[in-house]
């Protein structure tokens, strides 16, 4: 009864539902998260110069408005708001800092429900976590090879 | 009787004397909303998780069931149910309390025409006189299960689905009960088909084939044509799986467009925000069953359907090992004698 | 003053902008986006790629994720030049120490306060 079949091999049905499948409005998209994206980098140099004008120096600056931009993202997550920014922004609110932490909250929120432990604690890093591992891993190899560099020379 | 290829005929054609719905907020505000029967709008029901709010709907569903009948759980016979959870802990916690003998199913989005399709097979082979088939979802701890946690900022994809909040329950009786009400006549459990289709967020895609398979197959089996039913029926292929199951039919030259109908397109108002594509989840067929087109059915605004509930057989582990989206339907026909 | 915060707001904008072809065109989840960005920031620094950027930029480079991954680069060639072997494994987090206790203690304290809502 091969008749019944579908006259279609897999990729040739993969490639006709792709052709089916209402496509996101790119454009659309992207101008929100530019514009989204570079208000919260905005609001961080804002931070930042704030700090400076208070004779606060350079570096110190940038630390206190990272961290004020992380407990911007835990806050807005924790009421309820970050995931409304993101239907709108998208990676304009994923890709700051303040998207890094809305991805710990969020889990955090929700696994509570299984205990502290296990469920929040455990949780928390569901999706924050690899940037963690890949971040901080990368950063080792720089400095393996930077300190070979040094070695031999 | 099994006739065709997969088809089984039922002789006793077995009764559905009533059933009943309970959803959540937004299904309550959708299109459908004055069929449902009870209307929660608290996704929480209450409860102080998403996974015991989901038994609480099914739990609802069912003692509305037995009130309406003025039944008590002692007279229920089996009861077959099932849901989306890991080790479908939302029915096996609800029917915990009820105490009536459980026949647990998965069947992913299938799970409620997969019940209803057994119990009326014991009910015609008189294993049981009182059988229940119950299936449930919800929203919030599909999307635990399933995706990202609800406060990730994140987007959708157009393709994506919402899952269903509520339960859909059904009671299976004997022929012999005096009661004008929709029968069941011939049942057609699906084979797995996997087009390859591996996007979690394109469930239409991947469950339509599936449905073009039962329904071309039941259609063959029964020697009918689609116009021989008033509607057929679908759980949750939304906008792109409805698109491409019409398709599908018209390429082997069987044309269902005027008779197909899918609970997903029906459920919400597709102009919303965050709907996409549509409904889904257990709880999509089984409360637009339970309600709208069951009271269609009893008010012979309808008279012969045929339902056919697709399921997605994936889990997040297969999608993370990079297996495809295996998918399966289920066919049931429902009519009402003459 | 004002010249600042542009090159602030395009910068950042445009590195979001990139996150965002990527999640359309590719279906890379977010999880995903985020170790690309924070990888390419570490290697982009490290090669010298991302420090005119953050030159131009300023916050419109640091605050996006990438931004982390200069930090964590930065701070472990820092950390070399001072410490030798010892600073290729106290060097990067030393330097994002800061951002990731408050990422933990702000995450934790929003959690507790939090209770699981449907938008």
């Amino acid at each position: 009864m091969e008749e019944d079949k579908i006259k279609m091999t897999n990729k040739e049905y993969s490639e006709y539902v792709d052709g089916k499948a209402k496509k996101s409005p790119i454009i659309k998209n992207i101008i929100f998260a530019f514009i989204s994206g570079g208000f919260i980098c905005v609001i961080g140099q804002i931070i930042t110069n704030i700090c400076v004008y208070y004779k606060i120096e350079v570096k110190d600056a940038a630390t206190i408005s990272i961290v004020s931009l992380i407990f911007l993202g835990a806050f807005l997550t924790s009421i309820h708001v970050y995931s409304r920014i993101g239907k709108y922004a998208g990676a304009g609110s994923v890709i700051p800092i303040t998207g890094f932490s809305n991805s710990i909250v969020a889990p955090a929120i929700e696994y509570k429900s299984e205990g502290y432990v296990l469920g929040l604690g455990a949780n928390m890093f569901k999706i924050a976590g690899p940037v963690l591992v890949y971040g901080i891993f990368s950063s080792f190899i720089v400095g393996f090879i930077y300190w070979l560099m040094l070695f031999v020379r | 009787m099994k006739i065709g290829k997969q088809t089984i005929k039922l002789k006793n054609t077995p009764k559905i004397l009533e059933t009943s719905s309970a959803v959540g907020p937004k299904e309550s505000n959708g299109p459908l909303g004055i069929y449902f029967d009870i209307k929660c709008s608290d996704v929480f029901y209450g409860e102080k998780s998403f996974e015991k709010a989901e038994s609480k709907f099914m739990k609802s569903a069912i003692d509305n069931l037995l009130y309406k009948l003025n039944l008590t759980n002692e007279k229920i016979d089996y009861i077959f149910a099932g849901d989306l959870l890991n080790q479908c802990i939302a029915s096996g916690y609800c029917i915990r309390d009820l105490q009536i003998p459980f026949f647990g199913l998965y069947g992913a989005c299938s799970t409620f025409v997969e019940a209803l399709m057994l119990s009326s097979l014991f009910v015609n082979s008189g294993y049981g006189t009182k059988v229940l088939a119950s299936a449930s979802s919800h929203f919030c701890s599909a999307e635990r299960q399933f995706r990202l946690p609800l406060e990730h900022g994140n987007q959708k994809p157009p393709t994506a689905q919402c899952t269903v909040t509520g339960s859909g329950v059904a009671l299976l009786v004997p022929h012999d009960i005096e009661k004008k009400v929709p029968v069941v006549t011939y049942v057609t459990p699906g084979k797995i088909i996997d087009m390859g289709i591996k996007d979690m967020s394109n469930m239409g895609a991947a469950m339509a084939p599936a449905a073009f398979d039962t329904i071309i197959t039941h259609l063959k089996d029964t020697e009918r044509k689609p116009e021989y039913y008033d509607a057929i029926i679908t759980g949750d292929l939304g906008k792109e799986g409805t698109d491409i199951l019409i398709e599908l039919c018209k390429n082997y030259s069987v044309d269902i467009s005027t008779v197909h109908r899918d609970c997903g397109k029906e459920i919400f108002d597709l102009n919303e925000r965050d709907i996409n594509s549509g409904g889904s989840g257990c709880a999509c067929i089984a409360a637009v069953f339970s309600s709208y087109f069951y009271q269609e059915l009893k008010e012979k605004r309808l008279n012969r359907i045929l339902l056919v509930a697709t399921g997605a057989l994936m889990s997040p582990i297969s999608i993370g090992q990079g297996e495809s989206i295996p998918s399966v339907a289920h066919a049931i026909a429902i009519e009402n004698e003459v | 003053m004002f010249s600042e915060y542009l090159y602030v707001f395009i910068t950042g904008g445009v590195i979001c902008s990139i996150g965002q072809v990527l999640i359309d065109k590719t279906k890379l989840t977010p999880a995903r986006i985020l170790v690309i960005f924070v990888v390419l920031g570490v290697i982009f620094t490290a090669t010298g790629i991302y420090k005119p950027i953050v030159d131009f930029g300023k916050a419109g480079a640091t605050v996006p994720i990438s931004g982390f991954g200069y930090s964590l680069a930065n701070g472990v060639i820092e950390g070399v030049k001072e410490k030798g072997f010892m600073g290729i494994f106290t060097g990067g987090v030393t330097a994002t120490s800061a951002g990731i206790t408050a990422a933990i203690v702000f995450g934790y304290i929003g959690a507790l306060v939090s209770k699981p809502k449907l938008k």
